[in-house]
């Protein structure tokens, strides 16, 4: 299997890499996983996924500024159905539009905004960073095996946006933060998490070994 | 619900863990990656590197330490420590840093921390106050920043500085206290309150850890988000295990998944 994440100038590239990696190993998966913004190795591509450090606004500049990279995306997501997984900003970059610092058109793929997090407690702190868990809205592949719940294993999070989806059924799982937060989004073959998988240990290798797996 | 978070740090100097007592008297504690592992395996919720190499030339060893470490730990990374420039901080995001601590560039010029979160984030963009206590007995308190480990007094009130870098793009403060850093007399915890108290972004403790106590007080008398430590787990005196499950005990929310 193929997989390529996106190199388009943001991010932890090298630890989602070698997440990537490890957890293929880990799951007895045979995946060679590339850093690439080669619209033809994409195109290749039995996996994408779009990493993303930073902010909204730089991102979708980053990725835009790639000659050809939208239009093997839309040609290879959207009309291939290559399962594309988007992390953190890059799973933000799904939506609509992007409302940090101003407001910045998304890929539009999975209607909603990206909006500052507005904790229902004025104490609490923004960014909402560290490990919390994740509570299911909706039964997903990517979720198998995986505790969650109160009870369940921690994700990790570092952000002060989050994507306020439009459509509930694209809602996969929230985490908690003065109230609800999105954590992961999912439609068709498209699906996008809030936290890093990559940085969170146990539920994080699990998650993206599921992934690899994953046949929308 | 979030977790407290507990968080290991590495002085690393030419490639190689170090702690000082008060930042002087350094002695040798490690391979920073192995140490890393060990912390990963031990269920750290973060780690911090903090480079105190004095040479920028030397930077090519810490990006490798960087490196290795985000190849085996698949846990957050802060790295500080010389942090000058927007290409300082891209290039430890590329090696595999999470966040990046930025201390005497900020002094320098507060704006820096503008134009770092606008390009990277305000999520990954640390700002590392080292205060000291100027006030005297029978004032009220009032802490200043310091920079060079200590030495040098820079006349800004800590407070005021630190409201003001977290509304520049700061994500996160890192908060040492420079009276008590290698004392293990516990936070500051007045110092960490007024910090945490007067910013909306969240604070790490730091500096006087001696006693897993110190590790709750710095949550719930302090007001932080997290709390760093070096020496006392560095050395063995206390496993994060240890640390976590007497917060756990205390009624702190933590993240324990063994």
């Amino acid at each position: 299997m193929k997989v390529a994440i996106i190199d388009y100038g943001s991010g932890n590239l090298h630890s989602a890499q070698k997440a990537f990696e490890r957890s293929a190993n880990e799951s007895g998966l045979t995946a060679s996983i590339s850093l690439t913004s080669d619209p033809d190795l994409i195109r290749k591509a039995d996996r994408i996924v779009l990493p993303g450090v930073g902010a909204f606004a730089d991102c979708q500049a980053g990725l835009t500024k790639i000659v050809g990279l939208i239009e093997v995306l839309n040609e290879s997501v959207i009309q291939k159905g290559t399962p594309f997984l988007g992390i953190c900003v890059g799973m933000q970059l799904l939506a609509s539009r992007g409302l940090e610092h101003f407001t910045t058109a998304g890929l539009d793929w999975i209607k909603g905004d990206v909006q500052r997090i507005e904790p229902n407690d004025p104490a609490l702190k923004i960014p909402h960073m560290g490990w919390n868990t994740l509570d299911i809205r909706h039964d997903h592949a990517l979720l198998a095996d995986i505790p969650t719940g109160v009870n369940g294993l921690h994700a990790y999070f570092v952000h002060s946006y989050h994507f306020s989806v439009k459509n509930p059924d694209s809602l996969v799982a929230e985490t908690s933060y003065g109230g609800p937060i999105t954590a992961i989004v999912a439609q068709d073959n498209i699906a996008g998490s809030q936290f890093h998988p990559e940085k969170s240990q146990r539920l994080g290798l699990a998650f993206i070994a599921n992934f690899l797996r994953w046949k929308p | 619900m979030l977790k407290a978070r507990v968080i290991p740090c590495l002085d690393v100097k030419d490639g190689r863990v170090v702690k000082g007592v008060q930042f002087v008297n350094l002695v040798d504690a490690g391979d920073p990656v192995e140490a890393a592992i060990a912390y990963d395996a031990a269920g750290a919720d973060e780690l911090c590197f903090l480079d105190i190499t004095a040479s920028h030339e030397d930077r090519g060893i810490l990006l490798d330490v960087v490196r290795r470490t985000a190849e085996a730990c698949f846990m957050p990374l802060t790295v500080g420590g010389g942090v000058r420039t927007v290409e300082d901080i891209r290039a430890l995001l590329l090696a595999g840093a999470d966040k990046v601590s930025i201390m005497t560039a900020a002094v320098q010029d507060r704006d820096f921390v503008r134009r770092a979160a606008e390009k990277f984030g305000t999520q990954c963009i640390v700002v590392a106050v080292d205060a000291k206590k100027v006030s005297v007995e029978g004032e009220p308190d009032r802490w200043e920043v310091f920079t060079h480990g200590g030495r040098r007094a820079t006349g800004i009130d800590a407070c005021a500085y630190a409201r003001d870098v977290a509304v520049l793009g700061a994500g996160e403060i890192l908060l040492t206290s420079m009276d008590r850093d290698g004392t293990k007399i516990g936070y500051d915890i007045a110092l960490t309150r007024a910090i945490a108290d007067s910013v909306s972004v969240p604070v790490i403790a730091s500096g006087g850890v001696g006693t897993l106590e110190h590790l709750v007080a710095g949550i719930k008398e302090g007001h932080a988000s997290a709390v760093l430590a070096a020496s006392i787990f560095h050395f063995g005196e206390f496993t994060i295990g240890e640390a976590k499950a007497k917060m756990r005990d205390a009624g702190l929310p933590m993240r324990i998944e063994t």
